[in-house]
């Protein structure tokens, strides 16, 4: 069962390259990393799998945790899932159908485009944007990391997100049913792999937004099935190549930024990516300064887009050019043409609603926060602000909430460790000086007493005469 | 003053792109607190509006926020031109602000209303050529 602040990771450390070094948790942008006995560790309630610690690694420490093609051969009946994303990565595609017919080189028996329910994800899109203005601006909920983001940090756009299944879950489930109804086969045989542009899509597998359970089986990486497709892809003949692509413009748009918007036929959307750019979008969203004229946001954690995800191997930028190469003759949209409806039992509501959790507050009540705060500013007085991040957090506030949570000690601040330092040494410097102080007027008092005694006697001696 | 945070802030009325930067500040502080969210957006709100009203209006000023367990209350103090007619200032659509402030899509008019409509009490006292110092309560 899963418990409210239990959320699952696919980020993970490899401890054996970690350095303890500050690069990771200076980049975090939700603060959830902390260096502790020379190893970085995750505070796992604030993490949101966005990948940044994997781009900012200089040790290659940061991985993503995953299975490989081995898992095919757990499975009667192979689909992948394609996304949009896997066309860009390669040169010179004009035809997606050779990639499709590649995936059934590698060991896949059918596959289903991301894309394709993609296009029927856009049309329920929509449909609710237009059905629900008192909820402008809506929030695409495509990108797992962002809703994660939202539901932790930001309360009051929880209920401006779109509460339709992403194009994966979509896909996954239709495949599914495909597979089923063309093979006959128990459902537990039928293996869906998503080929996965991101360690947070893949992390979504095992903990789905909006979904009790994903009927995505294994959460793949592009980089991971890459060579043995580019080998495939060279060995295919033109005459080979079959009849696989069910999507158009609007579904392979979905792979860089901004196309699930160009999939609205509106240009009343924002589209921001980048995790630190949809942070500053979302602050001003929920400070009201964004007009509501703006229908809907589109923002993904990736610089542009999906096809900036960790798992690619092609630049992000020469993705999207490649994008626009495979989508300029395409027509506008396939899946919408189909008559899905006919063949499939078709579902694109969340199953469960996404509540706000406040993993932020400093206690269990207002009272208890407002006294750890107030003592967090006592704290942070104390502390230089330099943002050094030697005590192992990424800057001094966040070092001094860290204190009045529980999460560290004052004493772990080196700034403060060295100033206790001199302060003992003044101490036992003061204190040496005030023993040889002491020990010089007793010298002093005992030289007094012998001349006195030598005074005394001289005089007795005078006195007394001579025997 | 019984078990309750103090924030000061002094709002630079010389660069209104930082206007903004303290209700900002306290929206954050806020979610650290268990302050629900339906506050804390009304709180954010009748800040923001009256820090840009101070920075665009009175050049600047200083803000004092006061936390409770169930209520939160703001002070906003500027030695700004004041408020000629109180009466016609609260009115959705009226403003002051100079074409330039309104070139940048500022100026409609709502602040002040929309710092009534966000917060449970609001008083204002103002004299023209001296200043405007306006308390707001939210209870949550």
């Amino acid at each position: 069962m899963k418990t409210s602040t239990q959320f699952y990771h696919s980020v993970y450390l490899d401890p054996k390259y970690c350095e303890g070094c500050i690069n990771c948790i200076k980049r975090c942008p939700t603060r959830a990393l902390r260096v502790r006995n020379g190893m970085a560790r995750v505070i796992s309630q604030y993490c949101i799998d966005c990948g940044e610690c994997i781009r900012h690694c200089p040790h290659n420490a940061k991985k993503t945790r995953r299975k490989g093609l081995e898992t095919l051969d757990q499975f009667k009946y192979k689909v992948a899932l394609p996304p949009p994303e896997l066309y860009s990565q390669f040169n010179n595609v004009r035809d997606t159908n050779l990639i499709l017919t590649a995936l059934k080189r590698i060991g896949f028996d059918d596959v289903f485009e991301v894309s394709g329910a993609a296009e029927l994800v856009s049309e329920e899109t929509r449909k609710y944007v237009k059905n629900n203005k008192d909820k402008w601006p809506i929030i695409s909920t495509h990108c797992p990391s962002v809703t994660r983001l939202i539901r932790v940090r930001f309360p009051s756009l929880v209920e401006h997100l779109l509460p339709v299944r992403s194009p994966q879950d979509v896909a996954a489930e239709l495949a599914r049913q495909k597979a089923v109804r063309e093979t006959g086969l128990p459902s537990e045989d039928i293996g869906i792999f998503f080929i996965s542009p991101c360690p947070s899509k893949i992390a979504n597998v095992v903990d789905p937004i909006g979904l009790e359970e994903s009927q995505i089986d294994v959460g793949l990486a592009i980089k991971d099935i890459y060579p043995k497709l580019l080998a495939a892809l060279k060995e295919l003949d033109e005459d080979e190549v079959e009849d696989l692509a069910i999507s158009g413009r609007i579904g392979v748009g979905w792979g860089i930024s901004g196309g699930e918007s160009a999939g609205l036929f509106t240009f009343d959307y924002l589209a921001s990516d980048g995790i630190e750019n949809v942070i500053n979008v979302l602050e001003d969203l929920e400070d009201e300064k964004i007009s509501n004229q703006l229908k809907f946001i589109e923002p993904t954690a990736c610089s542009g887009g999906c096809v900036g995800g960790t798992l690619n191997v092609e630049n992000p930028y020469i993705a999207t050019s490649k994008n626009h190469y495979i989508n300029k003759d395409m027509p506008i949209s396939v899946a919408c043409e189909e008559d899905y409806e006919a063949d499939y039992k078709l579902d694109f509501a969340w199953e469960t609603p996404i509540e706000y959790i406040p993993v932020y507050q400093l206690s269990e009540s207002i009272t208890e926060s407002m006294a750890k705060m107030l003592e967090r500013e006592e704290i942070l007085e104390d502390l230089p602000k330099l943002d050094c991040g030697s005590c192992g957090a990424p800057t001094c506030k966040t070092f001094a909430e860290d204190v009045v949570r529980g999460f560290a000690k004052k004493k772990d601040c080196i700034y403060l460790m060295r100033n206790e330092y001199k302060e003992l040494l003044k101490r036992s410097q003061l204190l040496n000086k005030k023993k040889a102080e002491d020990r010089e007027k007793k010298i002093e008092e005992e030289k007094k007493e012998e001349q006195k005694l030598l005074a005394g006697q001289k005089l007795m001696k005078l006195k007394m005469p001579e025997e | 003053m019984e078990n309750s945070v103090h924030l000061h802030y002094d709002v630079d009325g010389d660069d209104f792109t930082r206007a903004g930067e303290a209700s900002s500040d306290v929206k954050h502080k806020l979610k650290k607190l268990n302050v629900p969210a339906d506050a804390i957006r009304r709180i954010a709100i009748a800040m923001y509006e009256g820090e840009i009203n101070m920075v665009v209006h009175a050049n600047g000023g200083v803000i004092d926020v006061y936390i409770y367990a169930d209520k939160l209350t703001m002070i906003l103090n500027d030695v700004g031109p004041g408020i000629q007619d109180v009466s016609l200032a609260i009115q959705e659509g009226w403003s002051t602000a100079s074409p330039e402030v309104r070139e940048l899509g500022f100026g409609a008019g709502m602040g002040l209303p929309n710092m009534k409509r966000s917060s449970d009490e609001m008083n204002i006292e103002t004299e023209v050529g001296v200043g405007t110092k306006i308390t707001m309560t939210v209870y949550y």
